[in-house]
């Protein structure tokens, strides 16, 4: 190495797998990287990309971790004596307290916890607490969070989430203006679409899958705009005739 | 001793299969070919066919596993009653179960344990068809579908093995050189780290001979790495082309 000369290993947007070597010297490891010996690699696998001096690489293939104040979408698995457990697709199952979703002190003589969420009722939650020691509480005691009663559920991977939100959500709310939809983006990869009609959530659906598949390409957000205006027209169109 | 001689390597130095001292025998791999598993990954080794398929992180099952300060890595490693000449009991024998702690001890090293307590990984490995050197084998095909399920590694895993045939140094023996050869080193190595997670000899080699067959199979991992990366890149490039 000559004078402050910093060797990466990568180029931008290049696939890497788990174990290649990305940087050395004086380069921060950002997500999915580690460091050993002074020397940046990759561990999982994904896009390489360098900030500054951090280099980060995009997953294309990871799980959710659960952090303490995220929106979640999660599935009630089971009814317990005081809470339910919630399956929020993480290596953890969550818990939801009785008392939290009651509003006032729990009594196991007076209330009958299946009649206000049983096994296979969706809610949108928050993580209210979470660390190494324990399986994370969720909350629903905020507007907003709570049972879903409409709606469509897709699923998609955790790692594209911030790309459906867009830059300061530059994406979600063009997509909700558009399609006049509500949507609801669970960090663990599930979002909820409420629409005023099956076409309006169907188009909202068809553009997120979309976003999903090309997560990686530039310009994605002025390209969906303008797939979205075509489609509205064609409907627009057909209900002229 | 002489008849075995003869028998194996011939006279300008090639084995009974038609390869060189040095020669790898054809390996294919792929990745993704399980719908069902969050990872897996399809290894032929010569005549070997092993499917490996990996789970989680998610809950342990049993409970009793779970470790409070870190995540738990438990492996499978099962011969199907087909996969040898002569039928072979589906219920696990003392070499299944004494491979199937071989194979996550040497893939451990690899996995940020530390990272998710309280989970497991599961990994499950079925031979179809056995040829001599499956355990290396499927530690390859195991560290694919783990890093197929999305759990980050410090680096893939390769397993390759060398090991002495009548008087040389060969690399990765079959089946027939394993059994009537002198000696067998299975190697798992890193190679991005430089490091290996596993070292066994079966057999009688001299240090020489010995530290020979060592860096033997580690320059053999070495070309399986290479493939296990394109396997790997292969699968999610397919994805990338599809959406340009």
């Amino acid at each position: 190495m000559i004078g402050d000369f910093m060797p990466t290993f990568f180029e931008k947007k290049q696939l890497v797998t788990p174990g290649e070597l990305l940087a050395e010297g004086d380069y921060l490891p950002g997500e999915n990287t580690y460091v050993e010996a002074g020397k940046i690699y990759a561990s999982r696998i994904g896009l390489v990309d360098s900030e500054n001096k951090k280099v980060n690489v995009v997953a294309l293939r990871a799980f959710y971790v659960p952090k303490m104040g995220d929106i979640i979408i999660g599935t009630v698995t089971e009814v317990g004596f005081n809470g339910w457990t919630v399956n929020i697709k993480a290596p953890y199952t969550a818990m939801l307290r009785a008392s939290d979703v009651l509003a006032r002190p729990f009594k196991p003589q007076n209330d009958e916890l299946s009649q206000v969420l049983t096994a296979g009722d969706l809610i949108v939650a928050k993580i209210a607490s979470f660390d190494r020691a324990h399986d994370p509480q969720l909350t629903v005691g905020e507007p907003g969070l709570g049972k879903i009663t409409r709606g469509q559920i897709l699923h998609v991977t955790p790692t594209k989430i911030p790309r459906i939100i867009g830059r300061k959500g530059s994406m979600i709310s063009m997509i909700k203006q558009e399609t006049n939809c509500q949507i609801i983006l669970g960090l663990n990869g599930v979002i909820l679409v409420t629409g005023k009609n099956l076409e309006d959530e169907e188009l909202a659906i068809f553009v997120i899958r979309k976003i999903e598949e090309e997560s990686h390409t530039s310009g994605l957000t002025d390209r969906i705009t303008q797939l979205l205006k075509e489609k509205k027209q064609v409907k627009v169109e057909e209900k002229v005739e | 001793m002489n008849e075995k001689q003869e028998k194996l390597i011939d006279k300008k130095g090639i084995r009974l299969d038609g390869r060189k001292a040095d020669e790898l025998r054809p390996v294919k791999l792929q990745v993704g070919v399980l719908g069902n598993a969050d990872g897996s990954a399809y290894i032929e080794h010569g005549k070997n066919k092993i499917l490996a398929a990996a789970f989680g992180p998610r809950e342990v099952h049993p409970k009793h596993l779970m470790q409070a300060d870190r995540m738990v890595l438990k492996v499978r490693y099962h011969m199907a009653p087909f996969s040898v000449q002569e039928r072979k009991s589906p219920a696990p024998s003392r070499r299944e179960v004494e491979l199937s702690k071989v194979i996550k001890e040497s893939l451990e090293p690899a996995l940020f344990l530390e990272l998710y307590p309280r989970t497991g990984v599961d990994v499950y490995v079925e031979v179809l068809q056995a040829d001599g050197g499956t355990r290396c084998a499927a530690i390859t095909a195991a560290a694919l579908a783990i890093a197929d399920a999305g759990v980050p590694m410090r680096d893939l895993v390769v397993g390759c093995a060398a090991g002495k045939v009548d008087d040389t140094v060969v690399l990765d023996l079959y089946d027939a050189e394993d059994k009537l050869g002198v000696a067998d080193v299975p190697v798992a190595y890193m190679p991005s780290l430089n490091a290996i997670t596993l070292l066994q000899m079966d057999g009688i080699l001299d240090p020489e001979e010995f530290e020979k067959a060592v860096n033997m199979a580690m320059e053999g991992c070495k070309k399986i790495y290479e493939m296990q990366k394109e396997a790997l890149k292969t699968k999610y490039m397919v994805v990338k082309e599809v959406e340009e």
